[in-house]
């Protein structure tokens, strides 16, 4: 896609190129390319608003004309009699194409565009978020007139509609170049905005009775104004509770007062060419020319998205998308977007602590200390739970290559342990037999382009939008580009799976690997359809749920090995691939090596310059808190893990709270921070350098964005084993990393495929249901803290029952159920939705549903459902 | 030369209830259908090609060879779409037509679709028209219950379904490709092509969309055949058509006549210009084609002489204005209809035609500079031809032709500050102007000119 001078290209790639010129350059480009395209190939830049690689064309602002001649029959270049829109015209062998920089015609073109744009433009660019980053402020400059010959009225719209709590619009400034409507409808495929009206008066707008002048209609809401100091803004910011022409039904309960809510709407703001659409938390907060800007990676999900990190002064503004075609183009959620407040809490460790003991040996306050005295602290307390029946380590899911690697091998070098598992989540032995045989060690395989090139894809305990993220987004291009077909095996099609096309293999939870199983060509139904889809290039994508089904992870195995379809892991957090790489799992050394093989710890031994590795493999997270729950265990040194997280919080911080001896690194004060002996502050992904991997196996490296005097999970842990005299060799990531590079791939023996047997579906009485969960993108995690306006666009927590189930109850959409275990109950609204009888969905931690804190249940308990006797608080109270 | 007018279309609208079917019937109705069904489809195609019948919508292009576009068939649907959605301001010849005669264009339909492979046939109405759509209604319900449409029509094995659509009110949906869009539900806004209707129209499947008109020529050129066509008109602007004569003439209404006619002729046929007063400008076609004047009046009202002359033929809507009108006012209201039904989606025509608009009012007011002149034409040259689709040349029409023969009027409302003209006096019936201009301020409202 060059200039052809000297190019070698075979014949029969040459057969597919077009050859023509651009500005008198003679350029060859693959058959198909759009005449904008080819030329950016060769460096010439036609102004252009509707244009996006990523979108189909449009060719609506009409701002990239130029002038054209194609050869006729007879090979004579005729003219054509009109000023083409270069973002539409496909080249053709022997075009003749003209630009602003070698046609009058095309500039005077542009020029008078251009000059119609702005007539209704307000020119506010000095208050303008997009000021100087501005497409429509740049293009003025190099294609526009200097001034306006246009005296007369411009039009004007009431400023900013909120049509998200999280999005403003602006209509005047909007040119309409369509790319929001159309990023909603191509690529999200929740299109909550579209054109309205028409002619002068046509504007981007969310289905809004009083712009479309319904009678009675109210006037549209008006946003009232942000506070530039981020004060709280006046509840009544942004949107009605409920959306008066919202469909009356399901959708209005289960989104956020709108029929439709996205998690991708803030690539719509990124993508506008004006400051039409802008960030209600960014609005007025910066100049792009006073950020400086730095890459980044998403530390929110396994998919390891490109960011670029927008700070001032030590504060990151904002986050935007940047352009990685192998894994999320330009495109990422709204959680990557805008949760990143979290870093800079009010709540932020900045200082190391120690907990006083009392005169009488009770223990005191946590009180500040020096970075000696805490890891002096940390290092005495250690040694003596080491020896008091030794140390668990809980690093948790979030974390960088690098400090998974300093997290395994402080507990192998310093504790001497093979208790460590950063699974803060459903987890079982199972699954750590097929991470040992199907992920550990294993080179990248099925990858994001895979995804999008499968002919079908089938998901197993893995939601594709809510626990998917971007994932989803190529899915979709998949099925819409490649006409690629989708089948769940889940209890009910969600709003991401119904956005595919997808379809439903109902099942009920616990009983997935039955159902996987079923799948065989020939079989009824979706089974049988599921099955044929099922081939060589199909993929299988479990989730990290499939942990909880005894025998899910087996069957799946059993299930790609029977299809030749391949089969890939994608768990939620940014750390869980990179810890079970580095080997921060109870029977897993780095690099896939079983802690059982004795080779594979002479290897490791050699590497870490010690003799003697623990042998035996260690306890997993759910027995690592209860020993240390019940003493047996001396010791805790735990990262960055959210006790609700865990399969039973009670417990955990039972555990936290009695074990001898807890030793917490944290970002923020936490549930775990609060009951340590030591806490010793870590920096989050903002202010370090590091490697996520992410699901697909690919290395994510991200530069340090701040400042800052914390240090990094690793340099901490080596500090704290020079403490206990062990030397760790952590301190820089250039020391991890050589050491990683050390570490020849393993050839050794890998972990025997799990076979485990299904588990018996539970009886059930009267009154009781299975449980089905999982978390929805936007919950109440702690990384989303601190983004109100995120938190708006969240999903409402609902409970779904099927028709006959609320039946029994006598209850219908909307009325409130309960449901309850000996632990605590749960009422949320209820959505009837088809799905198996039997089988309650809750989201699983989101406000007013912590499912594993309130219920201590997990998917496939047995829980009581009842129709709730009481109203459910008020959603407008501080709760949210 | 003398020529006389060739009433085809309009030949049984002297006749009692001539909308209905028996009327048509007895009128040999569905005679050429009939006929037609006798045929190869691919001879009715042929010989509505070598008819040399061009498209009656504005465009004038070849309607058989538009047919001949259609991909071979491959098993699945392929439709006909009647763009029945009139709406040029001076334009009114297909409602007329398709109420005094609504099975002629059934017939039309009929024979067209099988000529094409089609199975159903859609025609798109424009929604004001109710009293139309109702008429349409009942003929295609009759004409079911004659088995004209339907399963097996007229015994031939071949079926055909007709719908008839209302749009909302949309000038764009005249536009085909909007048109289709909004009869497939969506906003109708025009579509990017390639892919042209032929090959992905109306529900992504080769579609052909004609005009009214056009389609309503067709039972005659069958049933009477091609030479018989041929014999009428020129050589490249073959057969006849309804010429629509409105505004300051004694006798306005639908002429139906061979292209090449003059208006000099059609005039004598009207009963001329208004007593005592005498042609000023008048579109050729619509209010989308330039103006022509006194001079024009031996043009001949066929494509290649329009076109030659500067104009094009459009839909042969002829607005007679006389010596009482302001050009200043015709071409400011015309420019507020394209401002109003700019669809929207493209630039140039979205803020072009608000942006001409402004500038023609504060002329017309008496505000305007001779600046202003210049932006008008400035403006006019940046839409034309920059438009998505021709809607917005269109909007240009008007104006740059008044500006090229009436310049010193716009000049004159510059300086005198205000339009010299009264509004009342080129009223055809009594009329208060809802703002008089300065200049006539304490004058009597006049009454009709005449």
């Amino acid at each position: 896609m060059t200039t052809t001078t000297g190019k070698t290209s075979s014949e029969v790639a040459r057969a597919d190129l077009v050859t023509f010129t651009i500005d008198d350059v003679e350029v060859s480009v693959p058959k198909g390319t759009l005449v904008i395209r080819a030329a950016e190939e060769i460096g010439i830049q036609i102004p252009r608003f509707c244009d996006h690689p990523l979108l189909q064309p449009v060719g609506a602002c009409r701002q990239c004309l130029v002038e054209v001649a194609t050869p006729d029959r007879e090979g004579n270049v005729r003219p054509m009699p009109k000023p083409q829109a270069s973002c539409t015209l496909e080249a053709s062998p022997g075009m003749v194409v003209r630009t602003q920089r070698t046609s009058a015609v095309a500039d005077k073109a542009q020029h008078g565009v251009m000059e119609l744009l702005l007539i209704n433009h307000p020119l506010d660019c000095p208050t303008c978020d997009k000021g100087g980053e501005c497409p429509l402020q740049n293009q003025a400059m190099s294609n526009g007139r200097a001034t306006s010959r246009f005296h007369d009225t411009k039009r004007t719209f009431p400023k900013p509609v909120a049509i998200s709590t999280e999005i403003l619009l602006d209509r005047e400034r909007c040119v309409l170049c369509q790319r929001c409507t159309r990023f909603s409808e191509e690529i999200a495929g929740d299109p909550f905005i579209d054109l309205q009206m028409r002619g002068i008066k046509q504007q981007v707008g969310v289905f809004d009775p009083g712009v479309l002048g319904f009678g009675g209609a109210e006037p549209v809401q008006v946003y009232r104004g942000a506070q530039p100091d981020g004060t709280p803004v006046d509840a009544a910011m942004g949107l009605p509770a409920q959306d008066p022409a919202g469909p009356a039904g399901q959708a209005t309960v289960d989104t956020s007062g709108r029929p439709f809510a996205s998690y991708f709407s803030g690539n719509t703001i990124q993508i506008c060419p004006v400051g039409a659409l802008t960030n209600a938390a960014y609005r007025f907060r910066s100049r792009p020319f006073d950020l400086v800007s730095t890459p980044g990676v998403s530390e929110h999900d396994s998919n390891g998205a490109a960011l670029r990190v927008d700070h001032r002064r030590g504060v990151v503004l904002r986050r935007l998308a940047l352009e990685d075609a192998a894994v999320n183009e330009e495109w990422i959620s709204d959680k990557d977007r805008f949760a990143f407040t979290w870093q800079g809490m009010p709540d932020r460790l900045t200082v190391p602590h120690v907990r006083d003991t009392l005169p009488d040996g009770t223990r005191g306050e946590l009180r500040p200390a020096s970075w000696s005295e805490a890891l002096d602290a940390a290092a005495t307390g250690l040694a003596a739970a080491r020896a008091a029946g030794g140390v668990g380590v809980l690093p948790g899911g979030r974390l960088t290559v690098e400090d998974a690697y300093a997290y395994a091998k402080f507990a192998r070098v310093v504790l001497g342990t093979n208790d460590v598992d950063h699974r803060a989540r459903t987890h079982s032995a199972e699954e750590e037999a097929f991470l040992a045989h199907h992920v550990a060690g294993t080179p990248m395989g099925v990858t994001f382009a895979d995804l999008e090139k499968a002919p079908a894809t089938l998901l197993v305990g893995f939601e594709p939008e809510d626990e998917g993220g971007i994932v989803f987004l190529r899915l979709r291009k998949a099925v819409q580009r490649h006409k690629a077909r989708v089948f769940s095996v889940a209890p009910f099609a969600g709003r991401g799976l119904s956005r595919l096309d997808g379809t439903l293999v109902p099942a009920a939870p616990g009983t997935e690997a039955e159902v996987l199983d079923a799948l065989a060509p020939g079989a009824d139904g979706v089974l049988g359809q599921a099955a044929a889809a099922l081939g060589p290039d199909a993929v299988v994508v479990v989730g990290e749920r499939l942990a909880g089904v005894p025998g899910g992870l087996s069957a799946a195995l059993r299930l790609a090995e029977r299809t030749g379809a391949r089969l890939v892991w994608i768990p939620r957090r940014a750390g869980e691939r990179g810890g079970v790489e580095m080997g921060t799992l109870p029977g897993l050394l780095p690099g896939g090596r079983l802690v059982e093989d004795a080779r594979a710890r002479i290897d490791m031994g050699a590497v870490w310059g010690v003799d003697q590795l623990p042998s035996t493999p260690g306890r997993d997270a759910s027995a690592i808190v209860a020993a240390a729950a019940d003493g047996t265990l001396g010791g805790l040194v735990v990262g960055g893990v959210d006790p609700a997280d865990l399969p039973d919080p009670a417990l955990a911080l039972r555990a936290f709270a009695q074990v001898g001896f807890l030793v917490s690194l944290e970002v923020r004060s936490s549930a775990v921070s609060e009951l340590a002996d030591v806490v010793l502050p870590v920096a989050p992904p903002v202010e370090k350098a590091g490697t996520f991997l992410n699901w697909e196996g690919r290395p994510r490296p991200f530069p340090q964005a701040l400042t800052s005097t914390a240090m990094a999970d690793h340099r901490v842990l080596a500090a704290l084993a020079d403490a206990m005299d062990v030397p760790l060799g952590t301190r820089t990531v250039a020391q991890v990393h050589r050491e990683i590079d050390q570490l020849a791939a393993w050839d050794g023996a890998r972990g025997a495929a799990p076979e485990v047997a299904y588990a018996e579906p539970p009886a059930l009485g009267a009154g009781e249901a299975v449980l089905a969960t999982w978390h929805l993108l936007l919950d109440a995690g702690r990384c989303q803290d601190g983004e109100r306006f995120l938190a708006g666009t969240a999903q409402r927590p609902v409970a779904r029952l099927s028709p006959a189930h609320a039946a029994e109850l006598g209850v219908g959409t909307g009325d409130v159920v309960t449901v309850r275990t000996d632990r605590g109950q749960v009422s949320l609204p209820l959505v009837v939705t088809p799905m198996p009888d039997g089988v309650v969905w809750l989201p699983l931690h989101s406000t007013g549903s912590m499912v594993r804190s309130t219920l201590g249940a997990d998917a496939g308990a047995v829980v009581r459902v009842e129709a709730a006797r009481l109203a459910p608080a008020t959603t407008d109270g501080k709760g949210l | 030369m003398t020529t006389t007018l060739s009433p085809v279309l309009s030949a049984t609208w002297g006749a009692q209830r001539p909308w209905s079917l028996s009327t048509y019937e007895s009128h040999d109705g569905y005679q050429a259908f009939r006929k037609a069904l006798t045929m190869a489809p691919a001879d009715i195609v042929t010989a509505v090609k070598d008819s040399g019948l061009r498209g009656r919508g504005g465009a004038g292009f070849p309607t058989g060879l538009k047919w001949s576009f259609l991909p071979q068939p491959d098993g699945g649907p392929r439709y006909l779409v009647v763009n029945a959605d009139e709406s040029e301001p001076g334009t009114c010849k297909d409602i007329p037509l398709m109420m005094a005669s609504p099975h002629l264009l059934l017939e039309g339909v009929a024979i067209t679709s099988f000529a094409i492979g089609c199975n159903h046939a859609f025609i798109y109405l424009r929604g004001e028209v109710v009293h139309v759509y109702r008429r349409l209604l009942q003929a295609v319900e009759d004409a079911y219950e004659k088995g004209y449409l339907g399963k097996d029509v007229l015994g031939s094995g071949y079926d055909l379904d007709v719908t008839v659509h209302a749009g909302a009110g949309a000038y764009i949906c005249g536009e085909e490709t909007a048109l289709l869009d909004s009869l497939e539900g969506r906003r109708g806004q025009p579509r990017l092509k390639p892919p042209f209707p032929a090959v992905a129209g109306l529900y992504a499947r080769p579609t052909v969309v004609n005009n009214v008109e056009s389609i309503a020529s067709v039972p005659a050129i069958i049933g009477k055949g091609v030479d018989w066509f041929r014999s009428m008109g020129t050589e490249k602007s073959a057969g006849f058509g309804l010429f629509s004569l409105s505004g300051h003439v004694v006798r306005p209404g639908q002429y139906e006549a061979p292209l090449g006619i003059t208006l000099r002729e059609l005039l004598e046929m009207a009963g001329g210009v208004r007593e005592g007063h005498e042609l000023k400008f008048w579109t050729p076609g619509g209010s989308s084609t330039p103006l022509f004047t006194a001079e024009h009046l031996d043009v001949p009202l066929d494509y290649e002489s329009v076109g030659a002359a500067g104009s094009m033929l459009g839909t042969r809507a002829l607005q007679i204005f006389d010596e009482t009108t302001c050009v200043v006012r015709a071409i400011s209201r015309w420019t507020d209809f394209y401002q109003h039904e700019s669809c929207g989606k493209c630039t140039p025509c979205r803020e072009g035609t608000w942006w001409l608009k402004q500038i023609l009012h504060r002329i017309e007011d008496g505000e305007g500079t001779r600046e202003d002149l210049d932006t008008l034409l400035d403006v006019c040259d940046n839409i034309l031809g920059r438009a998505f689709c021709a809607l917005g040349d269109g909007a240009t029409s008007p104006i740059t032709s008044g500006l090229q023969y009436f310049r010193a009027e716009f000049e004159a409302h510059i300086d005198g500050a205000g339009c010299p003209f009264d509004p009342a006096a080129s009223a055809l019936f009594p009329y208060t102007p809802r703002r008089r201009p300065a200049a006539l301020e304490g004058a009597s409202a006049g009454t009709a000119g005449a």
